[in-house]
């Protein structure tokens, strides 16, 4: 790929690796062992990994390059998701035009809200951006429930159009699919006592995910990126050197919001119905955690923030008080109960507490976030080994 | 009529009055300096110029088009460059990108999606940013974070970023204030070797006069919002409206 240098070109195939492994990478432990439980690669969770890589990837175009800090992302999402089960609802179950006609409203979608959030900066523009959201979010849950169908949701059902595709005559109600691959379509790998499932929904999410990646690369690199991170360091020596700051932020807006509309337009294709929570700006600040997490302005900060965050959500959120009772049996009656209890606030509901912990460890320590700690990893690495051979060339060469 | 022709201007904060039927004409291919005590309204004058303050009354014409009522990018396109006095440049990009932006902004003008092509792509805009930091030096710390440069450097960085869009007009805002004499002097150098050679009308507010004197070759003296004096720098230093307009104030 001569398009993007050789750097980015090794993480590009870092990811995609990455992806095409997931199964196995994300199921280290035998399927009967008690280590089971920390396993990541079902398909549920492996798609949920790839679309909110895809949100996070977007959103850090707008945040991570012009500083500008959106609480209403969710919004877009929500937005993508609602268009693609009207798709499903109208045309087919194809996925295709689902995600197109998500990308696109959620673009005209955020070019109104960000046209008027950009008006102002800094922690006004974050409060509009919420306020937006919030809106679209009340309009989902009951103003426009014709649209949206309030609180219940909007799914399919057997009585919708559906005028591309063929009649249904299971009775069952029909599956997203890819011109007949559905996207539920699993097979198993048994391997001695691993079992690795290949989904092809997660595959699906995961080419996305590729194809994301590598355009937030080339805007990275773009003389257009390189405006965006003139907007977040000194705007007035921009406008003085004849830069109209507006239209590049707003484009920034824009295709972060593309970049959300395709994450819901998946979510709605891996399982096709959409909810107004998916506008909330709990999940709004989500995608700020993710970001900020991962870190901001890197490339692969974000998708690792994202990973991170869904994988605790849905593996410390299992462990229940059952499960730590069989983990801690062998002790004592009493000290097993004292542990359980105060485990017990860290995991099943109260996995937000373990995430909170989490998150401000890494906001103290690792203000770059998870890529810093990588980075300082391989700088104590390099070190190490530049003791050896040659000290000035490790000191020559930081990290990027 | 010169290439930036100012007319009756005046302005008014409140009940202060800033600037009173001032009354310029900048010469094409010259500096041109102003000075005047503190407060006398040099920075508002300025900054009537670039698209930030409105003046209340007057006109402000450049190349014949009027300056006044457009804003501070659409005034850059039209070839005014402008140096602040404390340096406003991208702190957290490295002096390389700081240079780069400028020429693009020259090419692409205020707005390009520009997304897809890569930066290192574009070799002729290498050249120019490299040509650029050549002369003002800079060119062995280009891989150097702005931020963590001294503040003669930044200073020269940003003149740098000005003079590599090839802007008609340069106004500096008191372009050595701040500076050690070794670097105010090379600036000096600097600015006097532009102006031979490319013929770039300045504009310089300045305090030193030790500059005012070594560069200029006009001076208007601006004080209480009026110019009381514009003439050649010799005809200026033994002037007696300017030594009252400075010492007046010690007199009372």
């Amino acid at each position: 790929m001569k398009s993007i240098s050789n750097a980015d070109t090794r993480t590009l195939y870092f990811v995609a690796i990455i992806a095409i492994l997931a199964p196995f990478i994300l199921n280290p432990f035998p399927t009967d062992s008690g280590l089971a439980q920390f396993n990541a690669g079902y398909p549920d969770l492996m798609q949920r990994f790839a679309i909110y890589g895809i949100l996070a990837i977007g959103f850090n175009i707008l945040f991570g390059l012009t500083g500008y800090l959106s609480f209403g992302h969710a919004a877009f999402l929500g937005v993508g998701s609602y268009s693609a089960v009207w798709m499903f609802k109208l045309l087919s179950m194809n996925i295709i035009p689902a995600i197109i006609l998500s990308v696109i409203v959620a673009g005209l979608f955020s070019l109104l809200i960000g046209f008027i959030s950009l008006r102002r900066s800094g922690i006004y523009f974050s409060i509009l951006t919420l306020a937006f959201a919030q809106m679209s979010f009340a309009l989902a849950y009951s103003v426009l429930t014709p649209l949206t169908n309030g609180e219940t949701g909007l799914q399919i059902t057997l009585n919708d159009p559906r005028i591309f595709a063929a009649e249904n005559v299971s009775g069952n109600l029909p599956v997203t699919s890819l011109f007949g691959m559905e996207m539920r379509d699993t097979w198993t790998l048994n391997l001695g006592a691993w079992d690795f499932q290949f989904n092809i929904g997660y595959y699906i999410c995961a080419i996305f995910l590729l194809i994301a990646f590598y355009l937030s690369i080339r805007i990275f690199r773009s003389p257009f990126g390189m405006m965006l991170r003139a907007v977040k360091t000194n705007q007035t020596r921009l406008n003085y050197t004849g830069i109209n700051t507006r239209p590049y932020t707003l484009a920034a807006f824009v295709i972060s919001g593309m970049y959300a509309g395709l994450a819901g337009g998946l979510m709605a294709s891996m399982d096709p119905l959409a909810g107004a929570e998916r506008m909330q700006w709990t999940a709004s600040g989500e995608i700020v955690l993710m970001t900020i997490l991962g870190g901001t302005g890197t490339l692969l900060g974000p998708v690792m923030g994202a990973g991170f965050i869904k994988y605790f959500e849905n593996i410390f959120s299992k462990i229940n008080d059952t499960v730590l009772h069989g983990w801690f049996a062998w002790m004592p009656d009493g000290l097993e109960n004292v542990i359980v209890w105060i485990l017990h606030l860290f995991t099943g509901k109260g996995w937000h507490l373990t995430l909170g912990i989490m998150f401000m460890l890494i906001v103290i320590f690792l203000p770059g976030g998870l890529m810093e700690g990588m980075s300082r990893i391989g700088n104590w690495w390099k070190r190490r080994k530049g003791g050896d051979e040659n000290t000035s060339e490790a000191k020559s060469t930081p990290a990027e | 009529m010169g290439i930036l022709d100012v007319q009756n201007v005046n302005k008014s904060f409140g009940g202060l009055k800033a600037l009173h039927n001032v009354n310029l004409d900048i010469e094409e291919g010259k500096i041109h300096a102003i000075i005047g005590p503190n407060g006398a309204g040099k920075s508002t004058l300025l900054n009537c110029f670039v698209g930030k303050l409105m003046p209340d009354t007057g006109t402000v014409m450049f190349d014949g088009q009027s300056l006044l009522g457009i804003k501070p990018h659409e005034i850059n396109q039209l070839g005014v460059s402008r140096v602040f006095q404390t340096p406003e440049i991208f702190s957290e990009l490295t002096v390389w990108e700081n240079t780069l932006i400028p020429c693009f902004a020259k090419r692409d003008g205020s707005f390009a999606l520009n997304a897809l092509s890569r930066v290192s792509e574009n070799k002729d805009m290498a050249e120019k940013a490299e040509k650029m930091l050549v002369d003002v030096d800079l060119i062995n710390k280009k891989d150097m974070l702005a931020s963590s440069m001294s503040r003669g450097d930044k200073r020269r960085l940003e003149m740098a970023m000005c003079l590599s869009q090839n802007p008609k007009l340069l106004l500096l805002d008191e372009p050595t204030a701040g500076m050690a004499r070794a670097d105010t002097q090379s600036t000096i150098e600097l600015l006097k070797s532009i102006q031979k050679k490319l013929k770039i009308t300045m504009v310089i507010i300045e305090h030193d006069m030790g500059v005012v004197f070594s560069l200029a070759q006009k001076i208007s003296v601006l004080a209480q919002g009026t110019v009381i004096v514009e003439d050649v720098p010799e005809k200026i230093k033994g002037h007696p409206k300017v030594k009252e307009a400075y010492l007046g104030e010690a007199q009372v």
